[in-house]
């Protein structure tokens, strides 16, 4: 039996919201819109699975990160690019002296629970994440939100455990200066 | 014992959630974040993250709709 034409349509509008999250993990925009189409599709000829179990944006979201874990492990069979992002992972780091002191030390977050629950600051979260650089993104995105291990996101990026900690780690660090500035309310550390 | 820079520190939480910490490196990240207050600030918050980013997509939804 076909879906209904009202799911189709309801799936349908979920489009635009699914193409900007798998962007933001994927940062390509013809692999996004393949792995967007490739749910829609698998939602569509799934539609009695979901027969109403869950919020159809969550159900959705579901089914995305599967595609976009199968459509991480073909990419990464392709040959590797050469990389600017793991140059320069030298010593230097802005937010520490020499003797690897705070410059400016962090703030507590005020209510980051009460954060959680509101919708604009999962807007501000996703524009921190499109200011991180391309791979930095990537890696950081398999790990947190798609839950890979370490292990397997060096191997699909092609680059060793190190590296692969210590891009975790910048996007973790300018993620935190980020929500601390555009939401927490810390003060620019240049106008202290 | 030389305290650990704050740098390090930072390193060190951020991997502790990737991979599980050497029994020395646990030490030395316990004591310094004892005394440190704006390195257990950013334990917390790259704790927060984790959170947040487990539930974008799903938490983005009207719970109303």
């Amino acid at each position: 039996m076909p879906p209904p034409t009202d799911f189709r349509a309801q799936i349908e509008g979920q489009r635009d919201y699914l193409l900007r999250f798998a962007t933001l993990q994927l940062r390509d925009s013809h692999a996004a819109e393949d792995v967007v189409q490739e749910t829609l599709l698998a939602a569509l000829t799934g539609a009695a699975s979901f027969a109403g179990r869950s919020n159809l944006r969550t159900w959705l979201t579901g089914i995305l990160k599967h595609k976009i874990v199968d459509a991480i492990r073909r990419s990464s069979r392709e040959p590797a690019r050469p990389d600017d992002e793991l140059e320069g992972l030298s010593e230097f780091d802005p937010l520490f002296d020499e003797r690897g002191h705070w410059r400016d030390r962090p703030s507590p977050w005020d209510s980051p629970e009460g954060a959680l629950e509101q919708k604009e600051f999962f807007a501000v979260l996703e524009g921190c994440l499109e200011g991180l650089p391309a791979k930095t993104a990537r890696a950081f995105m398999m790990r947190e939100h798609l839950g890979l291990e370490t292990g397997a996101i060096c191997k699909e990026l092609d680059i060793t455990p190190t590296h692969c900690w210590v891009l975790l780690y910048r996007a973790r660090m300018a993620l935190r200066q980020c929500l601390a500035t555009r939401w927490f309310g810390d003060k620019d550390p240049e106008a202290r | 014992m030389i305290m650990m820079s704050c740098k390090d520190a930072t390193r060190l939480v951020s991997q502790g959630l990737d991979r599980e910490l050497r029994f020395g490196e646990r030490v030395a990240l316990r004591l310094h974040l004892a005394i440190c207050a704006g390195c257990e600030n950013v334990e917390r918050q790259m704790e927060l993250l984790r959170e947040a980013v487990r539930k974008l997509g799903a938490e983005q939804d009207d719970p109303k709709r």
